[in-house]
């Protein structure tokens, strides 16, 4: 399942170690995760669904969905996606009986859901108090995720306080370049990402990006992640934390947790926040099935680890990401059954779908999928023809062949820091979800805290990258660095990004960016206003 | 725009095809980009002023008789939807733009693929510009009969 040959991209695998799955050695190389690894031996249910026991994949591999929860040496309930191998590692599959590939569990749980079905457990065996402990503790024992330690946590932690003028959350495009252009202006920075590497989305992107020469178009995405990241580590000013995970920001102090076992307190003045964006998922029967992965959690196994999701692929979505995914697939030597799409035309760039169709794959639109066959694994699909009002035209099913499916329908912004630290947040669908309100220079409700990237609305790396620049600049400026110079960079990169955004594809951006903007002066977050953007979001 | 549903641009959709005469002097870009985009290389690459867009989101239109085929535009094509389109000595020569193992050699016999993947005949490589000089992305040149270099823009390696 590993790849050896690549067009585009050379896999450096570490040494050769073992880790224990289950009791049993698994072959692994330093340097993979340990979903990675597993998915390599051909491991591919990893957890089991509490209540019905289904089995479950991976499904995002970039740590947001916790479909691939495991006991790691002891700790249940890690995200194996997220974790690197280390030789001697053991890993177990939790709440299910033996393991989860062959779980008994599984029929007691059809069997149990007649009698005992979903929300009765707040009604049945209340009375009298014994009869409801002894059932509430049978119940535990056949649901819920993972078991407690056996015993307590060891191991001491330690803490470190850091002063800086600017904080930024998240390295890809958006965070990276807002480093740099604070940085250059003489700023103190710190830069964090939970990753061990900087790049964000980047890593996974073999092809040549889109936009304009001044921003790098024509590069592939690794190349630019090198470029940026090579940038961000020649300043000096920058103190880059990797494996750091940011947890919440309290009135301009940043809390993160850096390799497991540092607890820092970042004092910042002003803080930018980067964080992206996951994968969105479909509802359609059997969603679940092992064998039904995210488009980016596909690229990150295949790209950067170099292992085969599979032999033969549906790609449901036909906008860029859906494209570009069928191509890389194709790189790596990987069939491409089809790809549907539920709109009557391709949402993506014509050009990504011509790559494609040219090698021959067939692009169905106004097609969706019905669902996916297979017990245990996906061993096939069924899709169907959409008329004028999205409904199915009967008889028109038809079965595709393929041993696993990619969701590629959008993804949506990493928004809980912005939620929790107090911005006023809007549901804007044209930006993909929840997203803050913001200045011109990407200034949020809550003065000194800015967004960049995906996080502030969908979009490309090329406007993440701007929007970094802008708002580290900004942040820069406002705390008095770079002076007139700074100001005329900030001014020249907000031109070029309304530029960029003038075309037809840019439209739909633009008038979500419209409903999300707001002038300086009107900032001030009373707490009505903030339940009314609570409000919203659940809606 | 009906290519959108289909995912390839049928006969009427393409740009306008260069001179007969002008396709025997020199090769010359063919650029296959109908849509709107915010994207720019292929201008800004472009030293002849060859390529005419007033915005970074105009479709790019080629000038063929400004464009000296430099093939600086075809190396930079994110979209790679740019052609070396030439006739010479009764036979026609497309390049193309390749990222795919394993990568052709000079002499080597392929089967060509029109923008629906069908096959539609074959074709010799006679030039290669090596992956490692273009970061990975290969541009190869396929000699053709000449009535199909306005349709072969994929190519199998024969045997593969
Ligand atoms: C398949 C695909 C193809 C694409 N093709 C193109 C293209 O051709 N051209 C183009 O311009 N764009 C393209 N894009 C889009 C582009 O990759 C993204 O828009 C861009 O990466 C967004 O940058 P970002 O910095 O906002 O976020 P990301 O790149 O997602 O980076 C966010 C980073 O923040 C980190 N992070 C998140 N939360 C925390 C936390 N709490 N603590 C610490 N770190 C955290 C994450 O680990 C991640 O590294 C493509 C995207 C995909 C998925
Ligand atoms: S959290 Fe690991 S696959 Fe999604």
């Amino acid at each position: 399942m590993r790849l050896t040959e690549h067009p585009i991209v050379k896999f450096k695998r570490g040494k050769e170690i073992t880790i224990y799955f289950n009791g049993e050695p698994v072959k692994a190389y330093e340097g993979e995760t340990v979903a990675s690894a597993l998915y390599a031996a051909g491991i591919t249910t990893f957890s089991r669904s509490f209540r019905f026991h289904r089995p479950r994949g991976f499904f995002c591999a970039i740590g947001k969905c916790s479909s691939c929860m495991m006991e790691v040496d002891g700790i249940p309930n890690i995200r194996i996606c997220k974790v690197y191998v280390r030789d001697g590692m053991k890993i177990k599959t939790q709440n299910s009986f033996p393991n989860a590939d062959s779980d008994f569990l599984s029929i007691l749980d059809s069997i149990v859901d007649r009698f005992y079905p979903h929300g009765s457990h707040y009604r049945k065996f209340n009375k009298p108090k014994v009869l409801r402990d002894f059932v509430t503790k049978q119940v535990r024992r056949f649901a819920g995720t993972g078991n407690p330690p056996k015993k307590a946590f060891e191991e001491k932690g330690s803490f470190e306080e850091i002063e800086t003028d600017i904080a930024v959350v998240g390295g890809g495009p958006g965070g990276m370049s807002a480093a740099i252009y604070a940085a250059r202006t003489g700023a103190r920075v710190v830069l964090m990402d939970e990753n061990p590497f900087l790049g964000g989305q980047l890593v996974k992107q073999t092809h040549r990006f889109f936009g304009s020469g001044k921003h790098r178009a024509g590069t592939r995405g690794i190349r630019i992640a090198e470029i940026l990241s090579n940038e961000v580590g020649e300043l000096k000013n920058i103190d880059v934390r990797f494996e750091t995970k940011v947890f919440g920001l309290y009135n301009g102090v940043v809390g993160a947790v850096e390799k497991d076992k540092k607890l820092l307190k970042i004092k910042a003045k002003k803080i930018v926040i980067a964080t992206g964006a996951y994968e969105r998922t479909l509802l359609f029967e059997n969603n679940d099935l092992p064998g039904v992965y995210g488009a980016g959690g596909v690229q990150t196994l295949m790209n950067v680890f170099g292992i085969k999701p599979g032999d033969k692929g549906l790609i449901v979505g036909s906008g860029n990401v859906g494209l570009i995914l069928t191509y890389q697939l194709m790189q790596a030597g990987i069939d491409v059954a089809a790809i549907v799409e539920a709109m009557p035309r391709i949402g993506g760039y014509f050009v990504h779908a011509a790559k494609v169709r040219r090698l021959g794959v067939p692009i169905y639109t106004s097609h969706t999928i019905k669902r996916a066959i297979g017990d245990k694994k996906v061993e096939g699909a069924e899709i169907v023809k959409l008329d004028e009002n999205w409904c199915e035209v009967k008889g028109s099913e038809k079965r595709i062949d393929c041993d696993f499916i990619c969701v590629a329908i959008g993804l949506s912004p990493t928004h809980e820091l912005l939620y929790q630290a107090g911005c006023e947040m809007k549901f804007v669908p044209e930006l993909g979800g929840l997203v803050p309100m913001r200045t011109e220079y990407g200034e949020t409700t809550v003065e000194g805290i800015y967004v960049a990237g995906d996080v502030a609305g969908i979009e490309e790396a090329t406007s993440a990258m701007m929007e970094g620049r802008i708002a580290g600049l900004d942040a820069a400026i406002k705390l008095g660095y770079g002076g007139e110079e700074a100001i005329r960079l900030r001014d020249e990169v907000v031109r070029d990004l309304k530029e960029f955004r003038e075309g037809p594809f840019g439209e739909r951006i633009l008038s979500g960016i419209k409903k999300v903007t707001f002038e300086k002066e009107a900032i001030s977050v009373s707490a009505p206003e903030r339940e009314e953007a609570i409000s919203e979001g659940i809606e | 725009m009906s290519f959108l549903v289909r995912g390839y641009l049928e006969e009427k959709e393409l740009p306008p095809r260069p001179s007969k005469e002008r396709l025997k002097k020199k090769s010359v870009a063919y650029i296959e980009c109908p849509q709107e985009i915010p994207c720019s290389p292929c201008f800004e690459s472009c030293k002849y002023d060859a390529i005419l867009m007033e915005n970074i989101n105009d479709v790019p239109i080629v000038d063929y008789e400004k464009c000296t085929g430099c093939m600086k535009c075809i190396r930079v094509c994110p979209g790679l939807a740019i052609f070396m389109l030439r006739f010479r000595n009764g036979k026609g020569y497309v390049t193309m733009p390749h990222e795919f193992l394993p990568y052709p050699k000079k002499g080597q016999k392929v089967i060509l693929l029109n923008r629906r993947g069908e096959e539609i005949g074959e074709g010799t490589v006679t030039w290669i510009l090596p992956p490692e000089r273009n970061d990975k992305t290969a541009l190869v040149t396929v000699e053709m009969d000449p009535e199909l270099i306005f349709e072969a823009r994929a190519f199998r390696i024969k045997g593969e």
